[in-house]
């Protein structure tokens, strides 16, 4: 086997090579990403004090998009504008500006800026569906091509089998990525800058090299053709990039480069694929390395240095993709979940919190509010005072942050993943997952009851069992038929997605951004579970309380009456927190029984995004009390207005469950009334610093932090003009208030808000 | 019948502790906050005893009046709770509000002397009424007395709370005395409270009391109560009465800061 000659090596000590002054390691052999972090930045335990505004002409370009935005907001579909012809890919459109002479980053994913691009390989039929939601047609020529050309989704429903598409259409499992482009995969976007195109090229060849063997096996040939296609993507980024007057051949010398080529990356990325989640990674304190540099060099101060991620982050709040209404209904809001992972500690003790999170952070005070790019503070008990009372100031004044829990992930995880989408840790550049959606717990325990038959559709869907036939429902007759019932639901999901990925893969590869990991990386197949409150709540209503069923003409349980009182989720309470524990632990087992494509390890996440809503619709009345139709609790949380005894209550319970068997992620949002928080901005910083501290003390994964009163959204509903700024946190995102659909709207407004008693 | 209830309050206007107060396992709670964030530093496990000898026409928790609107519960089965959610309550710590907390002073001190176990920072939240039922070592197991002085002219204080106000003044000077750290509240109801000579003769008897005093909340009128009271069944007086406005709260607290004392 011949090895290829690796580009000569990059200097580390001659005054203008791009990695002068870098202390050397592992990361100068091998692409290492993390070992050139570990030896090159500096931990920040200060405060935020150093922090400058935007520049004149960020604050110009910024006037320059919020009208774009507007007028975006107005449009039909809610899409200023979008290609009809062009099939999108990385070289697909010259290059783009909003105005060239404001712009520090440059790129666009098409050649005009909230222009979106027209991408067809996760499906034809809904990318066209998609434009003509905006009210216009894909040109004749673009529709041609693909009476020749198969795409992802036609894959999948070759393949799918009755059953599976009988369970996708009465809702028991529902958003699967079978129409649109799985996401939830970040390519380690830092390498480009790091190492330059040349460098990774040559270390794919190499792979590419030793992808062979004496008898090719599929897994052989599946390998060398991908690893072809991510050498010709990285062929393409470096011409893309080069139309921008980048040459990213070559690794990047300071730090306007460094921001420029790992933004050029991510935008390779985005212009290629529309998924569901376009997570950009945990970039941050790999910057910061290139700015302190630059500071010390005495290139660059510090309003520089803001202005550059001032700019970054302008860039990332333009990310779109057209997406059809149904798209827009589970997902609502036009989410694209350009997810940066901030903060965080080191394995050796030293926190990874650098400058330049915080100055991330500070595009939120500087441009105010956003959905967009999904800011994630990896938090820890040891973080800096200083960092997490800012991490609160900016909660508290915006809405726009999450939490996760970085000394629960980093023992699973190491110290440099990140998060996908919402919840989803993976170590960047070494792990990818395959994206799952969810099953509908609430409907899996209505089957149970009902021996298989759906409670709307009124048809078999899954194999007939024994149905619940007492008149008062009984505990143990029902968790065993429920427990039955997961297995067959487990199968039926795995089944799916493992179609779903296997014709992803090679329908819609995600070329550029496989090209930006190791070539030997950990797959998992995330499924997920939507309803968990709703299901344990209604356990414990048959176990302390007595549930009466009601029948129609058939025979089939319909409707139920609970008569007298039973712990509920959401309040500290083990007699129930239990129920909904064994719900996890008892689905995901099931889940592992599963064979997983191309050896994926299976987790699942405790998760809705936005489809709670969804799923309540497609899901009849609940043994707990929820009434038909009615959204489920988003996530992990409790069901609104159950849980009655406070915060610490409420997120002790969702605490409780257990990570081990949801490692995908347990999402809760929370939301509270600013003068619930302390009676003054000191008290409230620090309070809720210490619920936070208290929340991942306490085991807790994930959580969104809301700080408002319903009186402003509901301003916000009647004055949407007002509030073109005014961001939520839902489930494991963030939105612009004012783009999410009524029924969302009122969703948001109802959920339990913790106040002063 | 043996309830593990305690003996009526005793007379008014007993100045100093008649007896030592023994500890009770058991009382009337009315409900729990797990994360009270007003009612003491840090973040509070807040546990409101139900039981009140006043009758405060602002009352906003008026459900809390009657003693058997709450449930008898154990403290042990109570501090468990206390003690799994600690994470929470670093900087923070126990307050037991109400009602009237004092009306079940050996329920109290079972409490306090648990949260103190766990090493948690403890604050009573009391008119003071009943302060004569406190004895030294419950003074010693508090760290912090919310003080509520209802009303300083007398006359104002019967009608707003129905008793004297002689008891609660005889507190908080034994409070000082003693020096426990006091915060002071006092609620702002417009036509009923707000007379400036009322709200002077507050602050300058809060002055009086020494540096014991750490702060003083002046607390807006508000109107969320009075929906409990219709479910109570009770006529609510201040029906016509509108919320305090923002502008007369700072003007309140513009006097007690004029006197050099820390007022939110």
């Amino acid at each position: 086997m011949q090895l290829l000659e690796k580009p000569s090596s990059v200097s580390v000590s001659a005054p203008h090579s791009p990695w002068r002054t870098f202390a050397t390691g592992l990361w100068n052999d091998r692409v290492n990403v993390r070992d050139f972090i570990q030896r090159n930045y500096r931990p920040y335990e200060g405060e935020g004090s150093f922090l400058n505004g935007s520049t004149k002409r960020t604050v110009e370009l910024w006037g320059q998009i919020r009208e774009l935005l507007a007028r975006e907001r107005r449009a039909a579909g809610g899409m200023l504008d979008l290609d009809t012809a062009v099939i999108s890919g990385i070289c697909s459109h010259p290059p783009g500006y909003i105005d060239r002479n404001l712009e520090v980053v440059v790129g666009l994913q098409t050649d005009a800026p909230l222009k979106r691009a027209f991408m067809p390989f996760g499906g034809y039929r809904m990318a066209a569906a998609a434009v003509e939601s905006a009210g216009r047609t894909v040109d004749p020529a673009t529709t041609a091509i693909f009476k020749h050309r198969k795409t992802h989704n036609e894959g999948v429903f070759d393949a799918y089998t009755p059953e599976i598409r009988l369970c996708r259409s009465v809702g028991i499992i529902t958003g699967l990525p079978d129409a649109y482009g799985r996401g939830r995969i970040i390519g380690d976007y830092r390498r480009v800058a790091l190492y330059g195109i040349d460098r990774l090229v040559a270390d794919k060849k190499e792979q590419l090299a030793q992808a062979t063997a004496a008898g090719l096996t599929a897994e052989l040939i599946r390998d060398r053709e991908e690893l072809s296609e991510q050498i010709r993507a990285l062929g393409e980024l470096r011409t893309m990039a080069a139309d921008y007057g980048c040459n990213v051949s070559r690794p990047a010398t300071n730090a306007t480069e460094a921001v420029q080529w790992t933004y050029l990356a991510y935008l390779a990325a985005v212009k290629e694929q529309n998924g569901a989640a376009m997570s950009i990674g945990r970039i941050a304190t790999f910057l910061d390395i290139y700015i302190e540099r630059d500071l010390a060099e005495g290139v660059l101060t510090e309003s520089a240095a803001q202005e550059l991620i001032d700019q970054l982050v302008l860039k990332l709040r333009l990310v779109r993709f057209a997406r059809t209404p149904e798209y827009n209904e589970l997902f609502s809001g036009d989410p694209t979940w350009v997810t940066e992972s901030l903060g965080g500690m080191g394995v050796d003790g030293r926190t990874l919190v650098t400058k330049s999170c915080f100055r991330f952070l500070q595009t939120l005070h500087n441009l105010g509010a956003a959905p967009e790019p999904n800011l994630t503070v990896l938090w820890a008990e040891r973080l800096p005072q200083g960092f997490k009372e800012f991490c609160a100031r900016t909660s508290i004044e915006t809405s726009s942050l999450q939490y996760e829990n970085d000394d629960l992930m980093r023992g699973y995880w190491g110290d440099d993943y990140a998060i996908a989408c919402c919840v989803s840790a993976m170590r960047v550049g070494k792990q990818m997952q395959f994206f799952g959606a969810r099953a509908n717990l609430g409907k899996t325990l209505l089957y149970a009851i009902n021996g298989g038959v759906d409670e709307l559709q009124k048809v078999q869907v899954a194999p007939p069992m024994t149905p619940i036939l007492g008149d008062v429902l009984d505990f143990d007759e029902v968790k065993p038929a429920f427990e039955r019932m997961m297995g067959w639901l487990a199968s039926q999901y795995v089944g799916a997605l493992n179609i779903i990925h296997y014709m992803h893969d090679k329908y819609c590869y995600e070329r550029i951004q496989m090209a930006l990991h190791d070539r030997e990386i950990l797959r998992t197949l995330a499924c997920g579970i939507a309803g968990l409150s709703v299901a344990a709540d209604a356990l414990s209503a048959m176990k302390y309380a007595k549930v009466h069923v009601i029948r129609d003409d058939s025979g089939l349980a319909v409707d139920y009456r609970i008569e007298g009182y039973f712990p509920k989720f959401g309040n500290d309470d083990e007699r129930v927190d239990s129920l909904a524990r064994w719900c996890v632990e008892t689905f995901m087992a099931k889940l592992r029984q599963q064979p997983a494509y191309r050896d994926s390890v299976v987790t699942q996440s405790v998760l809705t995004i936005t489809s709670n809503v969804v799923y309540g619709k497609k899901t009849g009345h609940t043994p707990d009390g929820r009434r038909a139709g009615e959204p489920f609790a988003p996530g992990a949380n409790p069901m609104h207005g159950r849980d009655s005894c406070g915060a610490i209550a409420s997120m002790a319970s969702v605490a409780s469950l257990p990570y081990q068997d949801s490692q995908d992620g347990i999402s809760y949002t929370f939301s509270i009334v600013p003068g619930a928080l302390g009676r003054d901005a000191l008290d409230q910083v620090n309070n809720l610093s210490g619920l936070l501290d208290g929340y991942f003390a306490s085991g807790g994964h994930h959580i969104n932090v809301n700080v408002f009163d319903r009186a402003t959204l509901e301003a916000a509903m009647a004055h949407p003009e007002k509030y073109p700024q005014l961001t939520v946190r839902v489930s494991g995102y963030a939105v612009n208030f004012v783009k999410l659909s009524r029924e969302q709207q009122l969703d948001v407004i109802n959920r339990t808000f913790h106040g002063a008693k | 019948m043996k309830t593990g209830l305690e003996s009526p309050p005793p007379p008014p206007d007993t100045p100093e502790p008649v007896a030592t107060c023994f500890r009770v396992p058991q009382g009337r709670v009315h409900s729990i906050e797990s994360a009270g964030m007003l009612d003491g530093p840090g973040i509070r496990h807040v546990i409101f005893l139900s039981g009140c000898p006043l009758r405060c026409l602002y009352c906003h928790n008026p459900d809390t009046v009657c003693a058997e609107n709450g449930g008898l519960r154990h403290a042990d089965q109570l501090m468990v709770d206390v003690a799994r959610r600690r994470a929470f309550l670093k900087g923070g710590g126990l307050t037991i509000s109400g009602g009237e907390p004092l009306a079940q002073p050996g329920f109290v001190k079972t409490l306090l002397t648990g949260a103190k176990a766990l090493g948690l920072h403890t604050a009573v939240d009391t008119s003071g009424h009943l302060g004569a039922r406190v004895d030294d070592e419950m003074l010693a197991l508090t760290d912090l007395w919310l003080l509520d002085i209802k009303s300083f002219d007398p006359v104002t204080y019967k009608r707003v709370t129905g008793v004297d106000r002689g008891p609660t003044l005889a507190f908080a000077r034994r409070l000082a005395i003693r020096k426990r750290p006091m915060w002071i509240r006092f609620v702002l109801v417009p036509g009923l409270t707000d007379a400036v000579e009322n709200i002077e003769g507050v602050a300058a008897f809060v002055v009086g009391l020494g540096p014991a005093v750490e702060r003083v909340d002046v607390l807006p009128f508000h109107k969320m109560g009075e929906a409990k009271w219709e479910a109570t069944g009770r006529f609510y007086s201040l029906g016509a009465t509108q919320p305090t406005t923002p502008a007369a709260t700072e003007a309140a607290r513009a006097i007690f800061r004029a006197k050099g004392l820390k007022t939110f």
